[in-house]
């Protein structure tokens, strides 16, 4: 059994391990990881699991980070956005979405990118209600969804080896 | 505060019983929502999502029973095995949430909270469900029907500790319906499950959102049972109606900001018709 | 939908062409820094205490026990506004903290600053307030009539309009009325409220960072409360996560600045959800009655009616809502003769005031209502009917003012109506229930459903009105052979950082343009609101561009002892008329340093008279919708299948920008259509959270389909028109009208929820 105590715990986060101390009572893993971590790319907009842009891989499976108790995924690999590609080298499906032009205010962004990740590892050609129904926990404002469906049809394309 | 986090049932139940006011978080999908509004204060955190007993589930051909890990999650029970074996459960699951929240959420988390819209809660009352517990008095077992004693409470005693639920493997059609404003991920306006058990000549409806607990409707059962032709999957439309009618009649919905007890009490009436055509294709 | 083609010698990134967002890379990767993910050293959280209730007295505030709370920096109320205690856009009417009075539940009470947010909590459960509670005035009827007194000392009537034009005594033959309604909806930006402000050393002044839509503005709002000068509140722009007019009044500005001050540390404050739909404006609910008087043949002849906008408890931008919607009565439509009386009131619901389409959505799905009433009544199809009233310009608007843009109103319904329909039944070809109302809920099968087309069309007024010189101002400098762009412009999504860059490259032929921070350390560049940035802001970084490019050229010629005037850039070279020069920009730029500022200014405008008579607008754009929506009649659920838009856009500068503020407006209006509404029931909020405030999913958008027509607009600097707010608001009377296709009800307010579908 693993014990964690709000003095002092540990998260392997993005392959590395990382002490955090003092914490409060209740901190969510979205908070620990912005304000204890300094991991500002999960965002927080509704700390409900009704939005979507918190969203992280625990374990490999795309969690809400807003609604995961930090102190208890201890022992657990988390991924956040910064995690799945060094600055300046976005994978695939980053640079779909900024060529596809899904991305506006951005906001939702990292969140859609983890979703989109995570579902091409499940399923590499999704059809278009695949994808909607499997990114439907993530809200944009902005896009009204067209072009973020076309950035991950462009990556299920490519990665299949597909040309135009 | 402190956050355990048992790998086997003996020690989440141990952890459990020297501190039998500690919060037990399962998929946490509902409980820090609470935390996060300041709804409640966590001080001693048992984790449960990482028991390899809870986490696991087991069919019994013999008995034709499923019994389901209390932290199994509603991603794993959307799909196969599920889908075949009791799929007004599975339905309900794929239903529940965000992909993101199935991930997480769990069956045992569902009955943890007890909401009247748990997704989750029709099913398992159609399906009669049998609930297990474990605290420091030893095992019990109980019927949802006992286990459900009212919004957002059930008869789990401090210190004790849902550990899974049985539900029979019946042949004969089942399903879920739920209304939302939302195509998807929406709480329940009113949600109807029906479970038949073509052997016993048995139909269960049960009702989620529309009353204090999931209702069960005793009258609609029996008229269906008395009037359906299981074999030739036939239910006359007369029939159909009056148990359409008894479901309504037997929702006790309210008004609220999601919802007016009218339309509530409307939709149980046609989803519970719409069920009963799906299952019943021939008039 | 049109692609421009880039020729040979045309510099890559510029005019036309899908150029991808500079800022792109960052957002994808999460280093992109919004408002909520700056801190500092040594920062303190921030926190605000709120009303409770909607109308109440205070009675005794007393913070010294949240004081004692270890961990409490500061606590300040309204007795720590050391300037001016209000503020507001048009009027300042709205307390930074309440002192005596609390007019809306949210209002803001005290605000402290701690070492945690827990900590922040605890604080403000420790201030005590006792009030005195009063019976809130909810009712905008009664704010109306005059029969509650006065719940501010302006009064309860914010602005009271009327338009009188032409006949009044014409009636009939033909009349159909209704009144409408709209529930209050959100703008729901994902990216939440916050600020980070930083004290300067030597505690005279502050520098904030905060997602806004006009730093200009809440620099003079802020300094003025805070007793400062200008140039002692310095604003930068934090990444804003989504705005759509929540960001266009000060929320949280003024009280991290003044705990910074205070406490002598930087302070950040951050709202969640909850305390955001409290802490922004919405758009305003509105009920309008309109009465259409008309020939056999459908075309109008007189219209009446009277709009009565729920301001809420301060008075925010509701009056030029008001003329917004008044002002556009008769939609895209001729008509000489009107009588429209328009009310913007105050109540003690939550403050209302800018959202997307700006009072035009109010007065939109009351006109496209009528124009299907109008057409049963006559027996002619729904486009017929608006095809026989189709605007023209040098058509007359009910205001007397003409409208002297392009108009091409018939050509966008030809189009729309001509874009092809969906080519699957009911349930598509393989069943799946994820195309059927209710998606996973498996209520519905294609037997359950009826389908339905319905269409809209709107005209909506460009930037700000009467009489108001919202101009745009941009710095440009050539520095050895690189375009540098300064621009006070706030990017809140759209993409105007993108144009920006378009706008440098094409002009100067240097494909090179890096964007300056943004900041008030240029002049204003107005508001991110009223689809004026491309026309505004784009034009001010055109002017700059073209200033910068002149005098290169004038260095040129005198370098190669040639007439200025004979040169030009073409593509990324400079030419000469006579065909004997031909050098690249990037050669001739070296070692060169050009520092211009521009300021684009529209033509002025006036303010309405009495009858509601003058030229108050500055510009026109207009727009058409058709919906496909698949209802399950007997429980009241909506499937939309799909959308057509044909808009009016003038130019298509960046097609795929376009095409997102096209797909993300029409998301907006289907969400105001079917779904989002936030409830209020004697002044309390009932829904604030994201759990009952429904937004649309990617299961609720059904695919766009899309032309945009393209009639270079000649007042325009880029012949271009603003794109952002057509998408949203005549899509919305688009879905009702198929809705109401399908199902053969009224449906006179939306969001349309079930019940009214099916009960």
């Amino acid at each position: 059994m693993t014990e964690a105590t709000t003095e002092m715990y540990v998260l392997h986060v993005n392959g590395e391990t990382r002490e955090v101390r003092d914490a409060a009572p209740g901190e969510s893993l979205l908070f620990v990881l912005r304000e204890r971590l300094g991991l500002m790319g999960a965002k927080g907009a509704c700390e409900q699991g009704e939005c979507g842009s918190c969203s992280v891989l625990v374990d490999e499976s795309l969690v809400c980070s807003c609604l995961v108790l930090a102190a208890s995924a201890v022992g657990r690999r988390i991924v956040t956005v910064e995690g799945i590609a060094p600055p300046g080298a976005p994978t695939d499906v980053q640079q779909a979405f900024v060529d596809a032009g899904a991305v506006q205010c951005g906001f939702c962004t990292p969140g859609l990118v983890m979703a989109t990740h995570s579902l091409l590892e499940r399923v590499a050609e999704p059809t278009e209600l695949e994808i909607r129904e499997e990114l439907s926990g993530n809200i944009c404002r902005c896009t009204g969804y067209g072009r973020i469906i076309d950035a991950v049809q462009r990556v299920a394309v490519a990665r299949r080896g597909g040309g135009a | 505060m402190s956050v355990l986090v048992p790998t086997s049932l003996d020690a989440a139940r141990d952890a459990l019983s020297a501190n039998p006011s500690a919060t037990v978080l399962a998929g946490g999908t509902d409980l820090m929502v609470e935390v996060n509004e300041r709804r409640r204060e966590v001080v001693d955190v048992i984790a449960v999502d990482r028991v390899a007993e809870l986490r696991a589930w087991s069919h019994d051909p013999v008995s034709r029973t499923l019994t389901i890990g209390a932290a199994v999650t509603w991603s794993e029970i959307e799909d196969a095995p599920f889908l075949a074996w009791v799929p007004s459960l599975a339905q309900a699951a794929r239903t529940v949430g965000s992909p993101q929240i199935r991930h997480a959420g769990t069956i045992g988390g569902n009955l943890g909270t007890c909401s009247p819209a748990g997704d989750g809660l029709p099913p398992l009352s159609a399906l009669e469900a049998v609930v297990h517990l474990t605290g420091p008095g030893g095992e019990r077992s109980l019927p949802f029907a006992e286990f459900m004693t009212g919004p957002k409470r059930n008869a789990r005693a401090a210190g004790e500790l849902i550990t899974a639920v049985t539900v029979p493997v019946l042949r004969g059609p089942q399903g879920y319906a739920k209304v939302g404003v939302r195509n998807a991920m929406v709480i329940a306006t009113a949600g109807v499950a029906l479970v038949c058990d073509a052997d016993a000549g048995g139909v269960r409806l049960a009702l989620g959102s529309v009353g204090p607990v999931i209702l069960r409707c005793p009258e609609a059962e029996a008229i269906v049972a008395a009037e359906a032709d299981f074999a030739a999957g036939r239910l006359a439309e007369p029939a159909l109606r009056a148990a359409a009618e008894a479901a309504r009649a037997a929702a006790r919905p309210i008004d609220d900001h999601r919802s007016t007890a009218a339309y509530r009490r409307h939709a149980v009436g046609v989803l519970t018709a719409r069920l009963l055509r799906r299952a019943f294709p021939h008039d | 939908m049109t692609a421009t083609t880039v020729t040979a010698g045309t510099v890559r990134g510029g005019l036309g062409q899908s150029v991808v967002r500079p800022d792109g890379t960052a957002k994808v990767q999460g280093s992109f820094q919004f408002s909520s993910d700056y801190t500092a050293d040594d920062a303190l959280w921030g926190a605000t205490l709120r009303s409770p209730h909607p109308f109440a007295r205070i009675v005794r505030l007393d913070v010294s026990a949240a004081l004692r709370v270890p961990g409490v920096a500061a606590v300040i109320t309204a007795a720590d506004v050391p300037g001016v205690p209000t503020y507001g856009l048009i009027s300042q009417d709205q307390p930074v903290f309440a002192s005596d009075v609390v007019r809306f539940v949210g209002e803001p009470v005290a605000a402290v600053a701690a070492d945690h947010p827990a900590t922040c909590r605890q604080a403000l459960q420790a201030i005590v307030v006792e009030y005195e509670v009063l019976e809130p005035l909810t009712d905008p009827e009664r704010a109306v009539d005059g029969s509650v007194p006065p719940i501010h000392p302006d009064g309860n009537v914010i602005r009271h309009q009327r338009i009188v034009r032409g006949d009044q005594t014409i009636e009939g033959p033909v009349t159909v009325e209704g009144t409408y309604e709209l529930g209050r909806q959100d703008q729901a930006f994902l990216g939440l409220e916050a600020a980070l402000a930083v004290p300067d050393h030597d505690g005279g002044g502050v520098e904030l960072v905060v997602a806004t839509q006009w730093l200009h503005e809440d620099q003079k709002q802020i300094a003025a409360c805070l007793a400062l000068p200008a140039e002692k509140v310095r604003l930068a722009l934090g990444g804003v996560g989504g705005a759509f007019g929540a960001r266009e009044d000060i929320s949280l500005q003024v009280h991290t600045c003044l705990l910074a001050l205070r406490t002598g540390r930087p302070v950040r404050i951050a709202y969640d959800r909850h305390e955001s739909f409290l802490g922004h404006v919405h758009r305003h609910p509105c009920t309008v009655w309109m009465r259409h008087h008309a020939d056999h043949d459908g075309r109008i002849r007189r219209i009446e009616a009277r709009f009565v906008f729920d301001g809420g408890a301060y008075a925010s931008t509701s009056s030029a809502v008001l003329i917004n919607g008044i002002t556009h009565t008769q939609g895209p439509y001729a008509c000489e003769n009107a009588t429209v009386d328009g009310w913007a009131v105050r109540t003690n619901n939550l403050p209302s005031g800018a959202m997307r389409g700006f009072g035009v959505v109010q007065a939109c799905f009351a006109h496209e209502s009528q124009m299907d009433k109008l057409a049963a009544a006559c027996g002619l199809e729904p486009l017929e009917v608006r095809l026989r009233n189709a605007m023209h310009t040098g058509d007359r608007l009910i205001t007397g003012q003409v409208v002297e843009n392009v108009a091409p109103v018939e050509r966008i319904i030809h189009e729309v109506a001509a874009l092809p329909l969906p080519d699957e039944p009911v349930g598509g070809h393989d069943g799946d229930i994820l195309r059927l109302p209710g998606g996973v809920g498996r209520t519905t099968d294609a037997a359950h459903v009826r389908r339905g087309i319905g269409y809209a069309v709107s005209i909506k007024n460009l930037m700000y009105s009467e009489g108001f010189d919202d101009y745009s101002t941009a710095r440009v400098r050539l520095v050895d052979g690189t375009v540098h762009v300064k621009f006070a412009t706030v990017e809140v999504g759209q993409g105007f950082v993108t144009l920006a860059q378009q706008i440098a490259r094409t002009e100067l032929g240097i494909e090179d343009v890096v964007l300056d921070r943004i900041d008030t350390g240029v002049g204003s560049a107005g508001s991110t609101s009223a689809s004026r940035q491309t026309w505004m802001s784009g034009g001010a970084v055109l002017g700059a561009c073209r200033l910068v490019r002149d005098r290169l050229l004038a260095l040129v010629a005198d370098r190669e002892g040639m007439d200025a005037a004979a040169l030009t850039i073409d593509g990324a070279e400079i030419v000469d008329s006579g065909g004997l020069l031909r050098i690249p920009v990037a050669v001739a730029a070296a070692g060169v340093d050009i520092d211009e500022t521009f300021e684009h200014h529209h033509p002025a405008t006036e303010d309405l008279d009495e009858l509601g008579q003058g030229n108050c607008h500055t510009a026109f754009a207009f727009c058409a919708h058709r919906a496909v929506v698949d209802v399950d009649t007997e429980l009241g659920l909506v499937k939309v299948v799909q959308i057509a838009t044909s808009q009016d856009v003038g130019r298509v500068l960046n097609p795929l920008s376009v095409l997102g503020q096209v797909e993300g407006g029409i998301a907006q209006g289907l969400g105001l259509a079917v779904m989002e509404e936030l409830l209020q029931d004697g002044g309390i909020v009932k829904n604030p959270t994201f759990t009952d405030y429904l937004l649309p999913t990617f299961l609720d958008m059904p695919p766009v389909v899309v032309s945009l027509v393209e009639e270079p607009e000649p007042h325009s600097p880029l012949g271009a028109k603003g794109v952002g707010e057509p998408p949203t608001i005549s899509s919305t009377p688009a879905v009702v009208a198929a809705i109401r296709d399908a199902v053969g009800r009224e449906l006179p307010r939306v969001p349309v929820r079930p019940a009214d579908i099916c009960l």
